[in-house]
């Protein structure tokens, strides 16, 4: 049997092909649903086509309000734990230094640990110090959980790095800011820049922890939670679309110019 | 600004010693380089010739000592304010920047805006005008090695470091780099300092050569005098190959007389270390290719004079110019000998019984109290290194 | 900069030199903003709720410390269905990725050729719609009278599902399988992209090497790429168990009361009951158990730099 013998042949890209599959469904049902008109309060039966949540994606009270918040707290969650993280990852590779154990393990533990028992903790602690909770504490927190990520992040570009490459910037006379500027920098961009990326999106659709410390603020994941108690609006399905579309055309066009450029540089 | 060479811009190192914690890997040391000379240290991986290299850079801190370059101290000094430039092994080139933004990283940390011209100039002396806007990936070994040599020249140091610059090259290429910067050290006129474990490359290249091993220069000379006389066992078996004998000396004189494997070995007393007394032992060493090789049945066509080793030939192997012969011998060690390919014996084989011979005046003594095997190919030279 | 300016009058006296302090402290001026806010904002937490879980009292009177350790054995008889359930849903979505997401893994890093960053592109683009969106699409798609559902009874698979105690009624959302699924989806992207990396790093020649060497490409699987992808698949197994272990929101959304798993009994405890001595022993219990498996497990495959 011809069509048997293939299928063997090629069981590893048809199995992986389905997983593929098995992860996109949700995103196109997502899609599929914010052409939805849906009777009632829930979004989650099909029942006729219609343009309306898209011709009005902010229709919902609070929905681009707490999009904008989220925004915003992954904006500086980002910023924060990056600037931070990196100086951990230059210091972890470069130096050496006492309790280099006891730092690995500080950021090891942050992922080591379920988000649950993070997010409680830091509620008892807020709640003992007196804070008031609200973007203040979800920063805070949000910084917390980024830091790891981001070092991991970096460390792995930095440690690829060859050290000679400094000295030989120094060698060429430039001093220690000029050659962190003109040749550290540089070499390490790709992985603080990965290391932000993974920070914006972790801050972004972080749910557990904001959900603890966030008082009675609102965070664009909060909203989707309490819609799915109350009823879901189609908006939400829009901005989810909308989402997806526009990350995986940044990422084509990132793809598409630095392609361009090797060809380019290779002539 | 630093192109100003005035006489005496000599490199001194005096009592220039590096520790790591217990482990030391430079001993205090005291070397000059004179201006404009093309120096060479020379020794196995971890011998501490590259620490030495990069505390003249600036790039290691001196645990104890000085640099000084021109008479001028410059110990203090960070590398960015040294007039003395690197290449690197592996050469560290930045991969972000193209080749002639490469070349112009000196000159711009030194706020100099036009730099073209010189650029165009360092790109033509090395021979790679073509590829001024590649980026260093986008070269081979060969080119890249040029870019690093370049991109250290165009500042005009006092001294250009070279850190094992060609250890990446396949040997065709190596030997024509080494041409190549040789061509380019006496069209510069600067001091070269030159890292390397290839003693080839060495005495090819340097006018002056120090050889290294643990922390210490061996010897330092020129070339051909390391060559024809070493003054340690490191020294005769890490540069070329040397036969040891070992033997017990009978008489001390303008001649020293030695007994070794029932036979006795002649040699100048001038070539031996002193002091030397009768009844002492002493290494005698011979160049494989300074010795002769005869079939026993011969033995009487060997002028009178020669100093004679009789064995067997356990191993031949032919390579072109010569075939390198391996002796069972009566002086107990296994002996190497190097025949030109001009009239081959057609007896020399495995097997055969030979006498060796040479002019005593090729013979070298070494101090007995060292070890035989120092530096030899077969324990760690340069071979196991590379 | 400062060090001996002036040369030493004679080399003999020469003193020896030491890194300046300045530099020497460098790393840990590096070092201090990052660790201080993870040690203010994660391991003093940790301290604030060790307490808490020690302390008794009520909001009206405040809580005080009375090492009342008999919290632990009571959020541990009260709520050790949840504790099982939590361990055995997430060791369940563990397995499931492992094995889903490795042919994708393999084919990303193998078979791809010119699709290879497509591929890439869309194991992480779901990253961009918030999960909880994500998350409610498996409403619609498990729903009842869906699809899917109609499918798998038509072919009686859920008659077999209920047999096992997987799903109820002939339906599949409210039920432990609708979780499991929610779980393994959420956190296959954490299990790919270290297997992935791990993969990627692998030689081909080592494939045409085993090969060369008598090995059928099943036997060079086995002795070769599996062995060779293990940091990854500890890695990946690690980052999926250990949030799937204290996730709610599948157990919320998807399941039903039976269903819940100890997060949502934290979550509970801790912003409905307010009953903070509870919550804090029930996470830290969580933590204590998480960590245990994570260094047991560890510890066994042998592989100590995850980070």
């Amino acid at each position: 049997m011809p069509v048997l013998r293939w299928i063997r042949r090629n069981l590893v890209v048809l199995a992986g092909l389905l997983t593929l599959a098995y992860m996109i469904l949700p995103n196109v049902v997502v899609m599929v649903f914010s052409f939805n008109r849906p009777k009632g309060r829930f979004n989650y039966a099909w029942q006729e086509f219609s343009l309306d949540a898209w011709s009005d994606p902010c229709g919902v009270a609070d929905l681009c309000g707490s999009l904008s918040l989220s925004l915003r707290i992954a904006f500086w969650a980002t910023a924060g734990a990056t600037a931070l993280g990196t100086m951990i990852a230059f210091a972890l590779v470069r130096y050496r230094f006492r309790a280099r154990g006891a730092v690995n393990s500080l950021i090891f533990l942050p992922m080591a640990m379920p988000e649950v028992v993070m997010a409680a903790s830091l509620l008892t602690l807020f709640l003992n110090m007196g804070a008031e909770l609200g973007f203040w504490t979800v920063l805070i927190a949000h910084i917390m959980f980024c830091l790891s990520f981001v070092v991991t992040a970096v460390k792995a570009r930095v440690m690829s790095m060859d050290p000679r490459l400094e000295e030989a910037a120094r060698d060429l006379y430039a001093g220690p800011v000029q050659t962190f500027v003109r040749v550290t920098l540089p070499i390490a961009a790709p992985g603080i820049a990965a290391g932000a990326l993974l920070a914006f999106a972790l801050s972004f659709d972080d749910f557990i922890i904001t959900n603890f410390n966030a008082g009675s603020t609102v965070t664009f994941p909060m909203f989707v939670w309490g819609s799915a108690q109350r009823g879901t609006p189609v908006q939400i399905n829009v901005i989810g679309t909308a989402m997806f579309v526009i990350a995986v055309a940044v990422v084509l066009a990132g793809q598409l110019v630095a392609n361009r450029r090797k060809s380019n540089a290779g002539k | 600004m630093t192109q100003q060479q005035t006489e005496g811009g000599d490199v001194r190192l005096t009592g220039i010693s590096k520790t790591y914690g217990s482990f030391t890997a430079v001993h205090p040391l005291d070397l000059t380089v004179p201006q404009g000379s093309f120096f060479a240290l020379l020794g196995a991986s971890g011998c501490g010739k590259t620490t030495t290299l990069r505390m003249i850079a600036g790039l290691e801190e001196a645990t104890t000592g000085t640099v000084s370059l021109g008479g001028r101290d410059i110990t203090g000094l960070p590398p960015y304010k040294r007039p003395v430039n690197t290449v690197f092994q592996s050469y560290a080139l930045f991969p972000h920047l193209d080749v002639s933004e490469n070349i112009a990283f000196g000159l711009r940390r030194r706020g100099i805006r036009s730099v073209s011209r010189q650029v165009g100039e360092m790109l033509d002396l090395v021979q790679l005008g073509d590829f001024a806007r590649r980026k260093p990936h986008q070269l081979s070994g060969g080119q890249q090695q040029r870019v690093a040599v370049a991109r250290a020249l165009i500042n005009h140091p006092q001294v250009l470091l070279l850190d094992e610059p060609l250890g990446a090259l396949d040997l065709k290429l190596r030997r024509r780099m080494q041409l190549e910067l040789k061509r380019i050290q006496t069209e510069v006129g600067i001091t070269f300092i030159h890292v390397t474990h290839d003693q080839e490359e060495a005495m090819t290249m340097a006018d002056t050569v120090a050889v290294m091993n643990g922390g210490r220069v061996e010897q330092l000379g020129a070339p051909a005098d390391l060559y024809e006389n070493p003054r340690t066992t490191f020294v005769a078996n890490f540069l070329g190959t040397s036969n040891l004998i070992e033997g017990e000396i009978v008489s001390a004189g303008t001649d020293v007389v030695v007994a070794a494997g029932g036979g006795k070995l002649t040699l100048p007393g001038g070539r031996c270390p002193s002091p030397v007394r009768s009844g002492g032992k002493l290494l005698v060493g011979i160049r494989p290719e300074k010795m002769s090789l005869t079939h026993t049945d011969d033995a009487d066509r060997i002028p009178e004079g020669r100093n004679r080793v009789t064995g067997r030939i356990t191993d031949s192997s032919f390579i072109g110019v010569s075939t390198q012969y391996v002796v069972e011998s009566t002086a107990g060690t296994a002996l190497q000998v190097y025949e030109q390919n001009i009239e081959r014996d057609s007896r020399f084989q495995p097997g055969a019984e030979v006498i060796l011979h040479w002019n005593p005046g090729h013979t070298f003594g070494l101090d007995a109290a060292q070890s035989i095997d120092a530096g030899a190919a077969g324990a760690d030279g340069p071979e196991a290194v590379a | 900069m400062s060090v001996t300016k002036a040369p030493p009058a004679h080399p003999a006296e020469a003193a020896v030199r030491k890194p300046s302090t300045r530099r020497r402290l460098v790393p840990y001026w590096l070092l201090l903003p990052g660790i201080l806010w993870l040690l203010v904002f994660f391991a003093l937490p940790m301290v604030y709720q060790a307490s808490t879980s020690v302390q008794t009292g009520s909001l009206e009177k405040g809580f005080e410390v009375t090492w009342h350790v008999r919290t632990y054995w009571d959020a541990l008889t009260d709520y050790y269905p949840q504790f099982v359930r939590s361990l055995l849903y997430a060791g369940t979505a563990t397995l499931l990725c492992l094995l889903l997401g490795y042919p994708l893994a393999y084919l990303i890093a193998f078979k791809a050729g010119r699709w290879r960053n497509l591929v890439l592109v869309l194991v992480v683009a779901p990253f961009f719609t918030s999960f909880l969106i994500r998350t409610l699409a498996w409403k619609t798609i498990l729903a009842d009278g869906g699809a899917v559902v109609d499918a798998l009874n038509t072919l009686h698979v859920l008659d077999v599902t209920a047999w096992l105690g997987w799903t109820e009624n002939n339906r599949i959302l409210a039920t432990p399988m609708a979780v499991v699924c929610g779980l393994t989806y959420n956190f296959l992207p954490f299990m790919i992209l270290p297997l992935y990396t791990s993969l990627e790093r692998i030689d081909g020649r080592l494939h045409e090497a085993a090969g060369d060497l008598y090995a059928t490409p099943a036997t060079t699987f086995r002795k070769v790429t599996l062995p060779l992808s293990m940091p990854g698949v500890v890695s990946g197994t690690l980052l999926t168990f250990i949030p799937a272990s204290g996730d709610y929101v599948n157990a919320e959304l998807l399941g039903s009361a039976d269903t819940k798993m100890v997060g949502s009994v934290i979550q509970t405890q801790f912003l409905r009951v307010l009953d903070y001595p509870t919550a804090a022993a029930l996470s830290f219990i969580l933590m204590a158990v998480v960590l245990l498996v994570v260094t047991v497990y560890i510890r066994r495959s042998g592989t100590e730099d995850l980070v």
